[in-house]
């Protein structure tokens, strides 16, 4: 480019050089989410037009779908940051739910709330330190925990949903607004916005990337990273509770199996949202945008009249289509 | 960084450092003393035993025996953290920088800044832009230019991978600093500031040990050099006093040469 046209166009080059910059650090990776989530509104926006996809209270279902997806996919972005996995989040959410249940009948709303998130920080605590202490990697851990959490779930009230009837439990987790803003959306962005504090803003987040971009590397510097990956899958665990009972706040109930078969949509909107599969690269806004884009699929799927079985063929190949392709850009770095 | 005196204190004395593991004997009752400012040349062939030497000193392997004084004190090191609370910094030969953190966030790393008092300090709050700024004085300080402090290292050179890892052994290492074959992967023109970089850091009076495979820079920056092989000393001399000849022999096991 000749100086005159860079003078006449300083924007112009501006962002051609912030886009260079980009391209070297991170790639562009980490926009594809945000692309993919327009393309794949616009997509329906067209295709299902007639289908009701527009409609306000379509749009707000997706949302409500989002929201324990995304509240999931955050807490999951640091296992997958500090290079562990959290198979068992599913079942942590199920139980969460009925945790919830039972307790806020008994000791009211916040209690229910904080007895969920410590039977998360609970199973979390087991996986980290099963994981780093008996030296067996998380993913064989938490499918373990992924078992016993279910039986446990299943064992709670004999398969039987339990009714929720506190009102300022239901508000504020479920069906509540503040203004014209539902409550669950509300709880997204709290837990998404602090989740991308914490990556970004805190020690401990930069540590986590640390320790999953290269462990050694990390305890050489003096890391403990044994803290870090516990601490990681703890809070995996624990953003899988809230879930738990955002659910239990949307359904009025806890049951057994809310949340249970979310594992791999959470993984696929953590991965599509630009973290690592394997460590090292995370974002939580990303994460949070790769719950929408599943949430969409998932709603244009059944707008479709697709059957539940095809449903679950489609959002596989979905998500092996996604990690792939994240995983083959993360090869050519 | 404080100066420390440029006199002949030994920063770090080491004695009867052995360690196995399992049959292979790596260290076998090894001395080295390091003192401050003066460039200790650490030499040997591959598999000599100078990478678990250096790993032994800053934390990341128990020996089996031997002491380690610092300044003249004896220490335990159990750990990385205890190393660096000691003022030992290492750049290791494979674990040098985090490739996904920016440059500042590598010179910081475990040592960062916090705002916000003691409630910030407990979160863990980083003062990002204390730590840039500091940064920017570091690497001015050792005159490493690297294009922008919020490039991610995966985006810089080798040089300037291997610049911010001593550029942060220099900033937080203070009296004692360990390079374990800082410049091997490294241009001719990028491994020359890398020794520029070390004069800059004996000139302030720290202790340094090079790990190397170059004599040519052994006779350029080191004032003494020892020689392992198969995990035994055998030469600890004045760089001034022998040729590169005789380090090569030392090396290959042809001679021994400067133990009592
Ligand atoms: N973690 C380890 N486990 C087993 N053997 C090791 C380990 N680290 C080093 N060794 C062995 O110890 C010897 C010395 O290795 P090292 O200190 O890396 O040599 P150098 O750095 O001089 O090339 C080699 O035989 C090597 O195979
Ligand atoms: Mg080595």
């Amino acid at each position: 480019m000749t100086e005159d046209s860079a003078a006449a166009a300083p924007g112009f080059v501006a962002a051609r050089q912030w886009l260079d910059r980009r391209r070297q650090d991170a790639g562009l990776r980490p926009y594809v989410v945000y692309v993919a989530a327009a393309l794949i509104f616009g997509l329906f926006a067209v295709i299902l037009r007639h289908d009701g996809f527009l409609t306000a209270s379509n749009l707000l279902n997706i949302g409500r779908q989002a929201a324990p997806i995304a509240v999931m996919a955050a807490g999951m972005t640091f296992a997958l940051a500090a290079a562990e996995i959290d198979l068992s989040i599913g079942s942590t959410t199920a139980l969460s739910s009925l945790v919830a249940a039972e307790v806020v009948g008994e000791y009211g709303f916040v209690a229910g709330a904080a007895a969920a998130l410590a039977v998360g920080a609970g199973i979390g605590a087991a996986n980290g330190l099963i994981t780093v202490k008996v030296r067996i990697p998380s993913f064989l851990v938490t499918l373990g925990t992924l078992g016993i959490v279910s039986g446990i779930a299943r064992n709670m009230n004999n398969l039987q949903s339990l009714p929720i009837r506190n009102d300022t439990f239901l508000a504020v987790f479920g069906a509540g607004s503040l203004g014209p803003v539902s409550s669950l959306l509300l709880w997204t962005v709290v837990v998404g916005l602090l989740g991308h504090l914490v990556l970004h803003q805190l020690r401990w987040g930069r540590h986590v990337l640390s320790v999953g971009a290269d462990r050694n590397a990390a305890a050489a510097l003096g890391i403990n990273t044994a803290r870090i990956r516990v601490t990681a899958l703890m809070t995996s665990a624990a953003a899988a509770s809230f879930a738990g009972v955002l659910l239990a706040g949307r359904l009025a109930i806890g049951r057994h199996d809310l949340g249970e078969n979310l594992l791999l949509t959470v993984i696929a909107a953590v991965v599509i949202g630009g973290t690592n599969l394997f460590g090292g690269r995370a974002s939580v806004a990303g994460a949070v945008a790769g719950s929408v884009v599943m949430a969409m699929l998932n709603n244009g799927l059944i707008l479709m009249g697709l059957r539940v079985a095809d449903q679950l063929i489609a959002r596989g190949v979905i998500i092996i289509l996604a990690v792939a392709l994240s995983m083959r850009e993360q090869k050519e770095r | 960084m404080t100066a420390v005196a440029t006199d002949d204190r030994a920063a770090l004395e080491v004695s009867g450092l052995s360690k196995s593991f399992r049959a292979v004997r790596a260290l076998d009752d090894v001395a080295i003393d390091l003192r401050y400012g003066r460039v200790t040349a650490l030499l040997g062939d591959n598999g000599a035993g100078k990478s678990t030497l250096v790993k032994c000193i800053s934390g990341i392997y128990a020996p089996d025996s031997g002491v380690v004084r610092v300044n003249g004190v004896e220490r335990s090191i159990p750990s990385p953290e205890a190393a660096r609370s000691l003022g030992i910094e290492t750049v290791h030969q494979t674990l040098a920088v985090i490739d996904p953190l920016d440059v500042v966030e590598n010179l910081f790393l475990n040592r960062e800044h916090t705002r916000g008092g003691r409630l910030g300090a407990r979160l863990g709050v980083l003062d990002k832009k204390r730590m840039r700024a500091e940064s920017s004085e570091i690497l001015g300080r050792l005159d490493i230019r690297i294009p922008s402090l919020r490039r991610s290292m995966s985006a810089l050179s080798g040089g300037q991978r291997q610049a911010v890892a001593i550029g942060r052994a220099a900033a937080w290492g203070q009296q004692i600093v360990l390079l374990d074959e800082p410049a091997a992967a490294l241009g001719v023109e990028q491994a020359a500031r890398v020794l520029d970089l070390i004069r800059s850091l004996r000139d302030a009076g720290v202790a340094v040990l090079l790990i190397t495979h170059n004599m040519d820079r052994v006779t350029e920056v080191c004032d003494r050099a020892v020689v392992l092989r198969q995990g035994r000393k055998t030469a600890d001399v004045d760089v001034g006093a022998v040729t590169k000849d005789d380090l090569v022999a030392y090396i290959t096991g042809a001679r021994s040469g400067g133990l009592a």
